[in-house]
């Protein structure tokens, strides 16, 4: 598919290669044990994750990024791209680091007293962490989900219409009204709200909230959705709900969805990246992930041996 | 068993002790309470509201100039404590969270909370009474704007905290500025609580006697200068309570009531405002 053929490595692939890793057990598997990464990618580079990491014309580039909060490293070179039209989901035991990779994404991090990152990440080829970057104008271009809805506390139109107000996106009240009719259809939401718009957002169920916080990210017409375990408050009809929502975004939008199920990881992406420890371990089609793990560590985690 | 048993008396015993100790609390405010209203309302006549404070030796005489100078002294003192004193809670509570200064501005917040209120008399009386040549009623409402402001620097605080960080955290990742995010959803969020402190920091100073005393000080006339001395209902009362006077010790009474009053509607318009801006108030 889009993903560059050349980086599928025949040493990582090779089978007494993999063979060796699996003998050599859980030993490594004490935190304290340095995780054995094959240089295979980028020769010369320490670190680098187990797949392929790059794609063609990326919507992000993320190349050698570190994430420290404190003295604490929290993402240790990290070198992946995001592309166009596709989901890609980021797996990997709690603490592994994946929302402070998705917070990478839009400079959430800067909102973190004391985080520091380093690296550079580009979208669309440009530098957002430049100086000349408008960190505002930067996450209007990204939408953000997170792991609990958090609708405002105004009305259900206002919510969608917060992002567009603040950008000043339209400019009528029609405009806005519309708007606010499109991002709550692509949300699937609109059948269930349209008579309630002026109700207040927290009397929706847990779900719907969820859809409108989606919504809300919407209208201000992204590039790319960020999604911190969207799921992870909902019940299943829910969670059901929000991936079919994620399966007809993904014709429109990059999506990164951070995850703790797998099941949900399979369902949804078709790229999946495990994190461990700070670091990216293996990245690639979400199917060869799941089916054919080249990093021993991704598969103990995939077949459920820890984590 | 034997160890249930203790316990369960240990039990009774703090129970039935904490019991007898809100009786006698509730005793004394009883009695205040029937105190106040008895000769309160004895003391209550249209005069009051219509007549100004009498010099020594009439007979009649009312509280009018002095609850016009409370209520004027009071808002200005609100009106200049407010805009400071909400700024400050915002400036801790979303700019400077963690930072060394917000630290010390927490610190000497706190200590202004607890400071004699005369001592803020005496400070103003120094800063803006002497430098003017006179007692003043905008040296009273800056003396009450400074008593008001750290109670609204705590509560406005206070507030912002309990917005929910994800809610704050959402608007930011839209790409809103830290002031729009902070008018446009941490303010709403917070709006009932902040006006209870507001009114709460009303309640407080409208009751303030000392700095009253080294500031706006007295005034027995009808009048509206906020350069010249100014009447004012808790200045009176404790004139006239200590006079000889039997109408200034009953125009006492019918102030203290006036204020204690005050307070209560105050308290329950706070309330009714937390109740009312319910949707909007800040959830844990
Ligand atoms: N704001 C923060 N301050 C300090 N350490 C943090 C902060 N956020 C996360 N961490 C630490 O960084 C590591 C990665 O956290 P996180 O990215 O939240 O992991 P995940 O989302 O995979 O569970 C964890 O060890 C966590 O304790
Ligand atoms: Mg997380």
């Amino acid at each position: 598919m889009i993903h560059e053929p050349r980086r599928a490595d025949s040493n990582v692939a090779g089978g007494s290669d993999a063979g060796r890793r699996l003998s050599e057990g859980g030993l490594n598997l004490k935190p304290s044990g340095r995780v054995h990464v094959p240089d295979s990618l980028d020769a010369g580079s320490p670190g680098r994750a187990v797949g392929e990491a790059s794609v063609a014309d990326p919507v992000f580039s993320c190349r050698d990024v570190s994430v420290f909060y404190g003295a604490k490293q929290a993402l240790k070179g990290v070198t992946i791209d995001v592309a166009r039209r596709q989901v890609l989901a980021a797996i990997g035991p709690s603490g592994c680091g994946k929302s402070t990779f998705l917070r990478c994404l839009n400079r959430m991090n800067d909102t973190i007293p004391g985080a520091r990152v380093t690296g550079t990440i580009t979208l669309d080829g440009r530098d957002i962490y430049s100086k000349r970057q408008d960190v505002a104008q930067l996450r209007a271009r990204i939408g953000m989900v997170f792991q609990k809805p958090n609708p405002f506390p105004k009305s259900i139109y206002d919510n969608v219409a917060y992002g567009p107000r603040i950008h000043k996106l339209t400019r009528s009240r029609t405009d806005l009204d519309e708007l606010v009719f499109t991002s709550l259809a692509r949300a699937g939401l609109w059948d269930e709200v349209k008579d309630r718009l002026g109700s207040l957002a927290i009397g929706l169920s847990g779900g719907q909230q969820q859809r409108l916080c989606i919504a809300r990210a919407l209208a201000v017409q992204p590039e790319v959705i960020l999604m911190d375990e969207p799921c992870s408050a909902l019940d299943p009809i829910a969670t059901a709900h929000v991936e079919d929502l994620i399966e007809q975004l993904r014709a429109s939008y990059a999506i990164v969805i951070v995850t703790h199920s797998m099941q949900q990881a399979a369902r949804v992406s078709q790229r999946t990246a495990y994190f461990y420890m700070g670091q990216l371990i293996e990245v690639g089609d979400t199917d060869r992930v799941f089916t054919n793990p080249q990093h021993r560590l991704t598969e103990d985690y995939i077949t459920g041996r820890f984590g | 068993m034997k160890r249930r048993a203790v316990r369960k008396s240990v039990n009774v015993l703090a129970l039935g002790l904490s019991a007898l100790m809100t009786a006698i609390g509730l005793i004394f405010l009883g009695a205040i309470l029937w105190t106040l209203v008895k000769d309160g309302v004895a003391g209550m006549s249209a005069a009051v509201f219509t007549q100004n404070t009498p010099p020594p030796g009439t007979a009649s005489g009312g509280l009018l100039n002095a609850i016009y100078g409370s209520a004027i002294m009071t808002v200005l003192g609100i009106l200049i404590g407010a805009p400071i004193g909400i700024l400050a809670g915002t400036y801790l509570a979303e700019y400077g969270r963690k930072s060394a200064l917000s630290s010390v501005i927490r610190f000497i917040n706190d200590v202004l909370l607890s400071a004699p209120s005369i001592i803020i008399g005496l400070f103003v009386y120094e800063l803006v009474v002497v430098p003017m040549g006179n007692f003043s009623a905008i040296s009273g409402a800056i003396a009450l704007a400074i008593i008001a402001m750290p109670v609204i620097v705590r509560t406005t605080e206070d507030m912002l905290n309990l917005v929910p960080q994800g809610m704050k955290d959402a608007s930011t990742a839209m790409g809103a500025y830290p002031w729009r995010t902070i008018t446009s959803i941490a303010y709403p969020a917070a709006r009932s609580g902040m006006v209870t402190g507001l009114l709460l920091a009303v309640a407080r100073i409208s009751g303030e006697t000392a700095p009253l005393l080294f500031t706006a000080l007295n005034n027995q006339f009808w009048s509206t200068s906020l350069k010249a001395p100014m009447a004012n209902l808790p200045v009176v009362i404790f004139q006239f309570a200590l006079s000889p006077y039997a109408n200034w010790q009953q125009l006492a009474w019918a102030g203290a009531l006036l204020i204690t009053f005050a307070i209560l509607v105050l308290s329950i318009i706070a309330r009714v405002a937390v109740s009312r801006l319910g949707p909007g108030a800040a959830r844990k």
